[in-house]
């Protein structure tokens, strides 16, 4: 019995001892703000390094983190490298709606971009493209007057310079605060896909979470071939809307990648590392004069 | 014309637009088209009754009529979905706009809904990709089209019949992003301020001919269209008829240059 209570206390002790040394730990060494990061999957706490190495992808579940429309060219374009285009345009107020520019002076500030488009030409796989992302920290990502000149006026280079295209979605929808002129860009960029298509050209849309509203509704879905991004939310209204409308719980698969691959809506489900792979062998399918 | 300079407000007008008594597209049919013959079907999963398709003839010339229907009982507006079509409308109306171009005949879409139906099973036959598709192929359709907001166009279920020639809307119809009340709770996070966003959205067709968006106002009677619809019809009657004509001579190059750069100057940004 003795026996089994001294063990019990060097066991205790040690335990007192380490649970010391951690706090001591702790106190002494400073972490750095932003060193880890919490998944909001899994809820581990992981390496913010480990994370932007892996391309935004969560090392312990695999889940897809947001990426800014700047790293996401970066990470398909040879060398991560790209040219950047029409990064002039800006936003006005159109409708003079209160408090409009003021908010994107702050999303300008938060993410050094103009808008929430960047557009350009890269080379994957040896290959030349047109290149666009929406950038879903600058205003979720949606769609007013100066992102859809900015997809157009790209678009009408592709078609002008019989370029494949490449445009990576990932948007709320249109930009309520432009009000119907957000609305026509929908049409706009839709008739630019139209002309670049009669061209016999290639358009490869990559649509990552979230792509939904008039972004879904327009060029995000119309491309020769559609690509979801493992993870991303697809669909045109919002859930919180059509639960309202129905009165009724909706699927648990709903508006997913999953859902829409089964519906027959996308080509295919593309983790973001085999995302470069994939548009490479593409491109590749699809080049001219071969 | 500015919206401000009348005392009639946003809000009135979208009340004036939503009024129970307000003729619905059916009824505007029936006065400009009489001969107005339905075809059903989208050919892929079913007929959609919230777009009525079908033929008809303006001042002699055959020409194909897709509307969208509210209904105008609680009986009709149940059938009709409140006139919120599903993608197989969508659908059926591509399959009409493609006939008509087969048979040379200009389209006259007729555009009444609070927008495209939220549903389960809407998106699971692609919502969005019904819609996208129209907007793509409306801009190369090789005939004449012209666009009429009755009373509401609601976002991108409206716009899927709107990429057109000429676009009119009634002086006290709406055409917008997103219905005030939605408007209201997305950015004022209170739906009970849609007149406020009525205001802000600039909706009314005195707007959005100022902003270049429509091409022509067809007059009401200053209580509304369903006080005096027969005046506004024959109006509008006389401007289809007259802006058909002029399109149908066009060359189809033309017509498409034309169409294509209307779309791509709508937009305000800087640079």
């Amino acid at each position: 019995m003795n026996n089994f209570l001294d063990k019990r206390k060097v066991e205790l002790d040690t335990f007192k001892q380490t649970v010391r040394n951690r706090k001591i730990i702790a106190t002494k060494i400073n972490i750095p703000d932003g060193l880890f990061m919490k998944c909001e999957i899994c809820s581990e706490m992981v390496l913010r390094e480990d994370v932007e190495k892996n391309l935004g992808v969560c090392p312990q579940c695999d889940n897809h983190f947001r990426v800014s429309a700047r790293n996401r060219i970066k990470m398909v374009c040879d060398g991560g490298r790209f040219e950047e285009m029409f990064a002039s345009i800006q936003t006005v107020n159109p409708l003079e709606f209160p408090g409009y520019l003021e908010k994107i002076t702050k999303y300008q500030e938060e993410t050094k971009e103009f808008d929430a488009f960047v557009a350009g030409t890269g080379v994957i796989g040896t290959m030349k493209i047109a290149i666009g992302a929406l950038d879903s920290y600058f205003m979720m990502g949606s769609m007013g007057s100066a992102v859809g000149e900015k997809v157009t006026r790209l678009i009408e280079f592709a078609t002008e310079t019989t370029l494949p295209l490449v445009i990576f979605s990932a948007s709320g929808g249109a930009r309520m605060q432009e009000g119907i002129f957000s609305l026509m860009q929908m049409a706009k960029t839709s008739a630019a896909l139209k002309r670049h298509s009669e061209k016999g050209l290639l358009y490869i849309s990559v649509l990552t979470n979230p792509t939904t509203g008039g972004v879904a509704a327009s060029f995000a879905t119309l491309g020769d071939i559609n690509i979801a991004e493992s993870g991303a939310l697809i669909g045109f209204a919002g859930q919180r809307v059509i639960k309202q409308t129905i009165n009724q719980e909706l699927p648990k698969d709903f508006q997913t990648a999953e859902f829409q691959l089964a519906k027959g809506f996308v080509d295919m489900i593309v983790s973001r590392k085999d995302l470069k792979a994939t548009l490479v062998k593409l491109l590749r399918f699809h080049k001219r004069g071969v | 014309m500015d919206n401000r300079e009348h005392d009639i407000k946003a809000w009135d007008r979208v009340q004036l637009a939503r009024h129970n008594k307000r003729p619905t597209s059916l009824e505007l049919i029936e006065y400009i088209f009489p001969d107005f013959l339905e075809l059903h079907g989208d050919r892929l999963f079913s007929d959609d009754a919230a777009l009525v398709c079908g033929l008809a003839t303006l001042n002699g010339r055959p020409v194909t009529v897709i509307a969208q229907e509210k209904g105008d009982c609680v009986h009709e507006r149940i059938k009709r979905n409140f006139g919120m079509p599903h993608p197989e409308g969508y659908r059926k109306a591509l399959r009409l706009m493609k006939q008509a171009e087969k048979f040379n005949r200009p389209v006259i879409f007729i555009i009444d809904t609070p927008g495209a139906y939220p549903g389960v099973g809407a998106e699971e036959r692609g919502q969005a990709s019904a819609i996208a598709v129209n907007l793509a192929e409306m801009s190369t359709c090789k005939v004449p089209l012209v666009s009429v907001v009755l009373s509401e166009g609601g976002s991108g279920g409206a716009l899927a019949i709107g990429v057109s020639d000429r676009i009119m809307m009634f002086e006290n119809a709406i055409y917008s992003i997103l219905s005030p009340e939605g408007f209201a709770s997305i950015l004022y996070k209170d739906s009970s301020l849609a007149s406020k966003a009525a205001d802000d959205m600039k909706l009314t067709a005195q707007d959005l001919l100022h902003y270049g968006i429509i091409d022509h106002i067809v007059p009401e009677d200053p209580h509304g269209l369903h006080c005096n619809y027969a005046l506004s019809f024959d109006h509008l009657k006389h401007q289809l008829d007259h802006d058909v004509e002029f399109l149908m001579k066009l060359p189809v190059a033309e017509l498409l240059k034309k169409r294509y750069e209307k779309f791509r100057s709508m937009g305000q940004f800087a640079e």
